[in-house]
């Protein structure tokens, strides 16, 4: 069965983040039949985000289907697909849901390639959405990206807009080793952006600086990128010019970028919606403080969200997730000191 | 209740007419002696420090050299880390299996030509990638079949429950082989589940449940063999559970006089599957002693050039620590290399 033909591949289309996922899946499913995109619910139905609409349609149900509900299944089911030389792209319908596949995750994914010397490998995908602002219900709002990065292996992919999710997603599924694709539910129809409708791919490992400054480097990834080019606005009203950088990439971590930027601006905040204590926050302040200290003016300053479960208390949730307020607060402080 | 599938009995008298021929019942009894000596010596060069900790699997022969003989070359299989009499049965060289033992990374990595994949230490773990590479299979036509090991102990984890139930929905050409050999390490099969008849599962599933007596080669064999031909067909998956006994510890680590009462022995090694089917080739004029020497003789030689072959394996370098963390080297893996390389 298959619908209509996918509209020309040429021009570029106003796009929410959402759909440019669906944009970059569909033009994976056409480019490569080793593609299979799988998860709850994203047959028929279409993906509770509606990532896969249109997809099993077009692409067939042997392509684009539905699985059982079991996390830990849907990622070692796709391990063993992609150990027989399939392109699996799974979607695990929020990040808090992932838990249960965490020992797939930790014991097999990200340690396949190395404990065979290389005879076998797994190049899977997982999407996952996460993150909070949007009063999802309790455990759908997780942010897991510091337990992914914990794991040798597997490489950790956030993007903060549609245009850099297609690109990057596209990239993902080429890529020969397995990563996770963390998708902020803030972003997915919150803004649109112009997104180029021929394929292309973005290279994974690469942070960017997406605005430039001389006062305070911002290091931020997906959801927390749009909050801190808000505080960077702010800031710049007051003469005071922020760099932002988008990590992107959180492993491999492209450490060139973000010590380039600190050493030149010679302050760092540290801005993730995931909690404090071990957070991937964690990580980079400690690479700043290893690679840059005698560049610094100030402490790296982190803001996160708080040491506490991400709260099901959807009227004060918006004191979790860190907004530019808060942002700016540390720029402050750091600015001070 | 589920029958128990069998075809000689524990004195190696058939019970009724075999399913094989002869030359491939003497096949078959060469495999398991072969399979039996690599563990016999496996034990050895481990109480000799030439080995790592090593999982026996003496008692369960019949169980996994019947199963993995039930497989074309093509077929894959799918092991635990006691399964090595069924590794090597399917193809994995002897020294590859010694030089995984040892711990030495040119033991991790099986030869491209082998369907074999790693052994496995997390427990049920395997049995969802056992599932997808069986629907690989199906999606691209390769024809191939999946022979997925677990143990009862293993069949409580969530893992066993979920890649059962993906493999029934979706048709998967995978046939689970469950190793019943009374002991999850010192938890007897009757405190690990209490319906005890693992094979009754397979109606919950959807797919049908063999129950089979692992210690009769013939029956293991043939019963697989049928359940590969199912999942060939596209018919799906069955669940198979190879009633044995673990006549050793778990591992070269483990006192079983702990926790079960050994004196018994003598009667779990009556059952036992060698001379069950040695037996039964002896009372059709298949076998004798002077065979049995020479087949010896053979898997000594055999073994000790896999080990020659084991100890020449250069020493690892350091830094091979964090190589094939991923394809291409990343600049943290790049920066370690480099750490290590210099010492």
């Amino acid at each position: 069965m298959r619908a209509e033909a996918p509209a020309a591949e040429t021009g570029v289309a106003q796009l929410t983040m959402v759909q440019a996922i669906n944009q970059a899946l569909d033009q994976a499913l056409a480019a490569d039949p080793r593609v299979l995109v799988f998860g709850e619910d994203v047959g028929v139905m279409g993906g509770v985000f509606r990532a896969t609409d249109g997809l099993q349609a077009r692409h067939g149900a042997e392509r684009v289907y539905d699985t059982p509900l079991a996390e830990s299944g849907i990622v070692g089911y796709a391990v063993g697909l992609a150990l027989a030389g399939m392109r699996p792209v799974a979607e695990v319908q929020f990040a808090g849901f992932l838990y249960p596949a965490l020992d797939q995750v930790l014991s097999h994914v990200g340690r396949y390639r190395h404990r065979t010397r290389g005879r076998f490998t797994t190049p899977l995908v997982v999407r996952a959405a996460y993150g909070g602002g949007v009063h999802t219900p309790e455990q759908h709002a997780d942010s897991p990206e510091a337990l992914l990065a914990h794991a040798p292996g597997v490489k950790v992919v956030v993007p903060s807009s549609p245009a850099r999710a297609k690109g990057l997603l596209l990239a993902a599924i080429d890529d020969p080793d397995p990563v996770f694709f963390l998708e902020a539910i803030k972003l997915y129809r919150s803004t649109r952006e112009d997104v180029p409708a021929e394929p292309y791919r973005l290279e994974l490992g690469r942070a960017r600086v997406v605005r430039e400054g001389d006062a305070l480097t911002l290091v931020a990834y997906g959801g927390m990128v749009e909050v801190c080019l808000q505080a960077a606005a702010v800031a710049a009203r007051e003469g005071v010019e922020l760099e932002v950088v988008d990590v992107e990439t959180l492993v491999p971590f492209d450490e060139a970028t973000v010590l380039g930027s600190v050493r030149k601006t010679g302050r760092a905040v540290v801005v993730h919606e995931a909690a404090r204590t071990a957070g991937f926050g964690a990580e980079i302040a400690a690479r700043i403080a290893e690679g840059a200290f005698f560049d610094l003016l100030a402490p790296v300053a982190r803001v996160t969200g708080w040491d506490a479960p991400y709260p099901p208390f959807t009227s004060v949730e918006h004191h979790y997730r860190p907004d530019a307020a808060r942002v700016l607060a540390a720029v402050r402080e750091a600015l001070l000191a | 209740m589920t029958a128990t599938v069998r075809y000689v009995a524990e004195d190696g008298r058939a019970l009724r007419e075999l399913p094989l021929a002869r030359e491939d019942l003497v096949r078959g009894y060469r495999a398991m002696r072969r399979a039996r000596h690599f563990d016999e010596r496996a034990v050895t060069l481990q109480r000799q420090g030439r080995l790592g900790v090593y999982p026996l699997f003496r008692g369960q022969e019949a169980a996994q050299v019947g199963a993995s003989l039930a497989l074309e070359p093509h077929d894959w299989l799918v092991p635990t880390y006691r399964e090595s009499a069924a590794a090597i049965t399917h193809g994995l060289p002897l020294e590859t299996a010694l030089l995984y033992w040892r711990s030495h990374p040119a033991g991790w990595s099986f030869p491209e030509h082998v369907r074999v994949l790693p052994f496995y230490v997390p427990i049920a773990t395997q049995l969802p990638h056992a599932v997808g590479v069986a629907h690989a299979g199906s999606l691209r036509g390769e024809g191939w079949v999946v022979l997925a090991f677990v143990g009862d102990g293993g069949t409580s984890e969530g893992d066993a429950h979920e890649a059962l139930n993906f493999a029934a929905v979706f048709s998967a050409p995978v046939v689970f082989l469950v190793q019943n050999n009374g002991w999850a390490i010192s938890v007897p099969t009757e405190r690990q589940m209490r319906n005890t008849v693992i094979a009754d599962r397979a109606a919950g599933y959807g797919m049908p449940g063999v129950r089979v007596d692992g210690n009769d080669l013939v029956a293991v064999w043939d019963v697989v063999r049928q359940a590969v031909a199912r999942a060939r067909a596209g018919e799906g998956p069955t669940l198979v559970e190879a009633v044995t006994y673990r006549l050793a510890p778990h591992t070269t680590s483990d006192d079983p006089g702990r926790y079960r009462d050994e004196s018994a022995a003598g009667e779990r090694e009556r059952a036992e599957p060698l001379a069950r089917m040695r037996a039964l080739l002896a009372g059709m004029g298949a076998w004798s002693d002077e065979y049995e020497e020479a087949l010896l003789a053979d898997l000594r030689a055999e073994f000790d050039a896999a080990v020659a072959a084991a100890d020449a394996a250069p020493e690892p370098a350091p830094e091979s620590i964090v190589e094939h963390v991923y394809a291409g080297m990343q600049p943290d893996q790049r920066r370690a290399w480099e750490a290590l390389r210099e010492g």
